[in-house]
């Protein structure tokens, strides 16, 4: 039995950001895509949204001290 | 100073080759001896010249520059026979284990290997870390067959710490070297070893590169020799060791030149084997440490670098300064929060730099004329061309001369006088460990006289400091920026707030609190006068006289800001089921309207570190130097206001009637009881096993429950005895100034279960905590309930059991600080480099982005409500007063 693990309640949401959203993000935080956090290829979230490695992914996660926190991460080998 | 910009591409860390050793030595090292009979060094010597010099009248033969610039050069020893380099040692086994001993190909496939490098050059593509994947190399390179050669393979061993055993034959070092020699480059490079050759066919190393046949010798300036008072010269530990060393080599190059036998050869190149060893590491493991003549184990090349004394954590990480002072601290609570009190002594000894300018030139002379000895005076002058001058009483009046002069008709710029630490000054004071921000406050100079650093008792808290023989260091700032910086940043009443939690951290402590309530609890009546002489002794202003009395939340209601209004419950609050507010019969509801203390008694929750609503209002709102001022004057009112009083205590305040010792006496018997019935029901199998538990531990539970219950109740029972008007260690434990209700009722009643390891006592004897007891004996005596108090006094067993308990406690205290040292060191290592921007991102020193937005929140602790950007609550009750209801 497979399940979905987009639907699990641990794992944020991932989403696969379009060229003009990474320009406009990159601008916001100011940062190369070098300089983001990176995330695996192999990741099982990675894999199930067939992101590609370069793609910069935006992750809404819960959190403790802001109730909703959106963060980047770029796609690596 | 501009320079150019250069980026770093590429780091390599690589071995010395031979080659590299000899061409970087000026000399060869080859008498043992290091000084001739007239004291001079001996060429090819230790002490050969052209290593260096150190004495600054003597010329380097070698480059020429005088001693103190001269860094240094290396030299030589040939070693007669190659040995095995402990620091390589494990690298050594771990290369021959993955190679064939034949042929000297990896023991991988052509296709494994084809995949390790493409992996190899991925990662270092990508700038990771290639120790892992070298560690499953050595994993999956271990086969019984050469793939190569087809070679049987024997199984290589390690001999701790330098001894290679392929079966039952030790391989000499001279084996293992003519083993790494056939190794291929690119071999190397995947296990490890960087024997790739660059462009101009030189190489950053190559595994028989670990194996030594010929041994750096380090500069004298590396290993300065000592000459003691007598005149003798003693010699550095290195030096030692490299005698050692010449000595075997010198031997074993003889007996091999005369053709000894074979073993007598063995036995002196083990021995150069040993010393080498040594001296790169004395403590290796396995080998006996080589010890001094006095039988000190001597401190060698690892020794010099590792460790919390070792050239890391003790020269680099950390150095000794100047500008600085320790002494012992004492309070003193007439100074500010923001002063130290700092001793004459020491003023006239740590100095601030002034440039001379026109407009202090007179204060200056002035300073300079008062000479080194007396306060306020100056050390030094600081000439034009950074000549030092030291200020003696015979030369004062015309170095102040000169200064004048100079300054005035010359028209020379760039003078600095030294003078002494005077008050006003911004210092640098610290008590270790520094754990957090507020252990390094800047603190502003009150000279004072005799031996100690004096501070005022709020800032005990940030400190964790008592006055029990503390040591506190204080540093002087010796630059205009640095002092600005400090002063806008590292004030004390910068850091009343903590980051920890955003409240307060700075604060009353003890009788400042009990003080407070004194004074502001509702028999606090006086008169007049009294009211003036609080008030004066508070630095307060005086009002005009009326002739009526005041009451003490009147004489409080001075140090509060006059538009303040706030609502809370103060410390003494007893939880009651329904709140009856104003009129509160503990007085605990404290409100405050329009800077007016109404109702409610100050205590801890006023303005206690920790939790000190007032203060946190009061620096939230008004600012820090408001709540300087209202700390400053409300803790002295509180001391004033205690001395009015009086405040004593003594065991008298423990004492209950007899009719409550015989209640509290009934109800232990009863409760032991009970616990002798749980114990009856369980040997009968009568008890019921709660869930998910055994019928013992059930058994358990249920008589902590009962014991705990028992000391509560008899705690209880003590309490109501207890008249917090009458009772001035009642008064300390419900304001929070010091100690609980559980310490008084221990005292009074009864000290209750002790524990070890979290349950009751069952350790000792077998099955059995004492002889006394029967064996597998369960009730509340047997494992460990102290029945009596501690006025009454512990019975010899009951004391046996507190014994236990206690020492667990200290043992726990202890194990717990060295086990969050080394955690809290991890963490500031692993933190140490990161920085947030104005925008909140937080990045690393590469720009690499740790996190979007600092906190995930973007709050500063330190700014925020309790960790909370605002709190509504408040802002709503503090409305309301203001509104009128």
């Amino acid at each position: 039995m497979k399940k979905d693990i987009l639907k699990h309640e641990l794992v944020p949401d991932h989403v696969i950001l379009s060229e003009s959203e990474v320009s406009k993000v990159l601008k916001k935080i100011e940062a190369h895509p070098e300089q983001l956090p990176k995330i695996k290829t192999d990741d099982p979230v990675v894999k199930s949204i067939g992101a590609e490695e370069g793609d910069i992914l935006e992750i809404t996660r819960k959190s403790a001290t802001a109730g909703k926190f959106v963060t980047y991460r770029r796609v690596h080998d | 100073m501009t320079g150019i910009l250069k980026k770093i591409s590429q780091i390599n860390f690589g071995l010395m080759s031979p080659d590299d050793i000899r061409s970087m030595s000026v000399t060869k090292i080859v008498t043992p001896d290091t000084y001739d009979e007239d004291g001079y060094p001996i060429e090819n010597g230790l002490m050969d010249p052209r290593l260096g010099v150190i004495d600054p009248s003597l010329k380097c033969s070698t480059c020429g520059t005088k001693g103190g610039e001269c860094q240094g050069h290396f030299g030589n020893i040939n070693l007669a026979r190659p040995v095995i380099h402990v620091g390589f040692a494990d690298t050594i086994h771990k290369i021959l284990r993955s190679t064939c001993n034949t042929c000297g190909r990896i023991l991988l496939t052509d296709s494994e290997i084809f995949d390790y490098q493409n992996k190899f050059k991925t990662l270092i593509k990508n700038e990771e870390s290639l120790t892992k994947i070298i560690k499953d190399v050595y994993t999956v390179a271990r086969r019984d067959k050469c793939p190569h050669c087809e070679e049987e393979q024997e199984d290589v061993k390690i001999d701790k710490p330098v001894s290679i055993v392929e079966g039952n034959y030790k391989l000499t070092p001279s084996e293992v070297r003519e083993r790494l020699e056939i190794i291929t480059d690119s071999d190397s490079v995947i296990l490890g070893v960087n024997a790739e050759k660059a462009k101009d066919g030189t190489q950053v190393a190559r595994p028989e590169w670990m194996i030594l046949t010929v041994l750096p010798v380090p500069p004298v300036t590396v290993r300065p020799s000592i000459t003691l008072e007598t005149g003798e010269r003693s010699e550095d530990d290195l030096t030692h060791k490299l005698v050692d060393i010449l000595r075997i080599n010198q031997r074993l190059k003889e007996n091999m030149e005369a053709g000894a036998p074979q073993l007598i050869v063995e036995d002196l190149w083990e021995l150069l084997q040993y010393h080498v060893t040594t001296y790169f590491d004395n403590e290796a493991s396995g080998v006996p440490p080589a010890r001094h003549r006095s039988g000190r184990p001597l401190k060698t090349l690892a020794q010099r670098l590792k460790g919390k004394e070792g050239r890391f954590r003790s020269n680099l990480s950390g150095k000794r300064v100047n500008f600085s002072a320790r002494t012992v601290i004492s309070p003193d609570p007439n100074i500010s929060i923001n002063e130290v009190g700092v001793p004459e002594i020491i003023a006239t000894e740590v100095t601030v730099p002034i440039k001379v300018t026109e407009w202090n030139l007179e204060e200056l002379k002035g300073y300079i004329m008062n000479g080194s000895e007396v306060h306020p005076g100056a050390n030094y002058v600081i000439r034009p061309d950074g000549r030092k001058i030291r200020i003696y009483d015979e030369i004062k009046e015309t170095v102040a001369e000169n200064l004048e002069k100079n300054y005035l008709e010359k028209g020379e710029l760039g003078y600095v006088v030294e003078r002494h630490l005077k008050d006003g000054d911004v210092v640098l004071f610290n008590r270790q460990p520094s754990l957090h921000r507020m252990s390094m406050m800047a603190h502003e100079v009150r000279v004072l006289p005799y031996k100690t650093f004096r501070l005022n008792l709020c800032v005990c808290p940030p400190y964790n400091a008592d006055f029990d023989g503390d040591e506190m260091n204080m540093h002087v700032f010796q630059t205009e920026e640095s002092r600005a910086e400090a002063k806008s940043l590292m004030r004390v009443q910068e850091h009343i707030l903590s980051p920890r939690f955003g409240g307060p951290i700075i604060g009353g402590i003890h009788d400042h609190i009990s003080g407070a309530y004194l004074l502001t609890r509702k028999s606090a009546i006086f008169n007049e006068d009294q009211v003036f002489q609080v008030l004066r002794k508070s630095k307060l202003p005086l009002p005009d006289r009326t002739g009526k009395t005041w009451t003490g939340k009147q004489i409080f209601s001075k140090v509060l800001p006059d538009d303040m209004n706030m609502v809370y419950r103060a410390e003494v609050c007893r939880k009651c089921d329904e709140c009856t507010e104003r009129s509160c019969k503990n007085d605990a509801y404290v409100v405050i309207e329009d800077g007016e203390l109404l109702s409610g008694v100050i205590d801890e929750k006023a303005y206690g570190a920790f939790s000190g609503k007032i203060l946190d209002h009061i620096v939230k709102e008004y600012g820090t130097d408001q709540a300087r001022e209202f700390l400053d004057a409300s803790t002295k009112l509180a001391v004033s206001g205690i001395m009015k009083a009086g405040f004593t205590t003594s065991t008298n305040d423990e004492e209950i009637p007899q009719e409550a010792k015989e209640d509290i006496e009934a109800y232990l018997y009863e409760a032991e009881e009970r616990v002798d019935k749980l114990v009856a029901a369980y040997d009968n199998n009568e008890l019921e096993p709660l869930p998910g538990r055994s019928l013992e531990e059930t058994l358990e539970m249920k008589i902590m429950q009962v014991l705990g219950e028992a000391r509560d109740k008899s705690g209880e029972i003590a309490e109501s005895y207890f008249d917090i008007n009458e009772n001035n260690a009642v008064i300390m434990a419900l304001t929070g100034a010091r100690g609980s209700m559980l310490n008084l009722t221990q005292i009074t009643a009864c000290v209750g279960q002790q524990s070890v390891r979290g349950g009751r006592i069952d350790r000792g004897y077998s099955e059995r905590t004492l002889p006394h007891f029967q064996k597998r004996e369960l009730g509340a005596k047997a494992r460990g309930f102290v029945h009596s108090s501690y006025k009454k006094g512990l019975d010899p067993i009951e004391f046996f059991f507190h014994a236990m308990g206690g020492r667990e406690g200290l043992v726990d205290t202890a194990i717990r600080t060295a086990q969050s040292g080394y955690m809290q060191r991890r963490l500031v290592n692993a933190l140490q480099d990161l920085s947030v921007n104005a925008e909140g991102k937080v990045t690393d020193n590469r720009g690499v982005v740790i996190q979007t937005l600092y906190g995930e929140d973007g709050v500063d602790p330190a700014k925020s409500d309790y960790g909370k950007v605002v709190d509504l609550d408040k802002l709503v009750d503090e409305m309301r007063i203001k509104s009128g209801k």
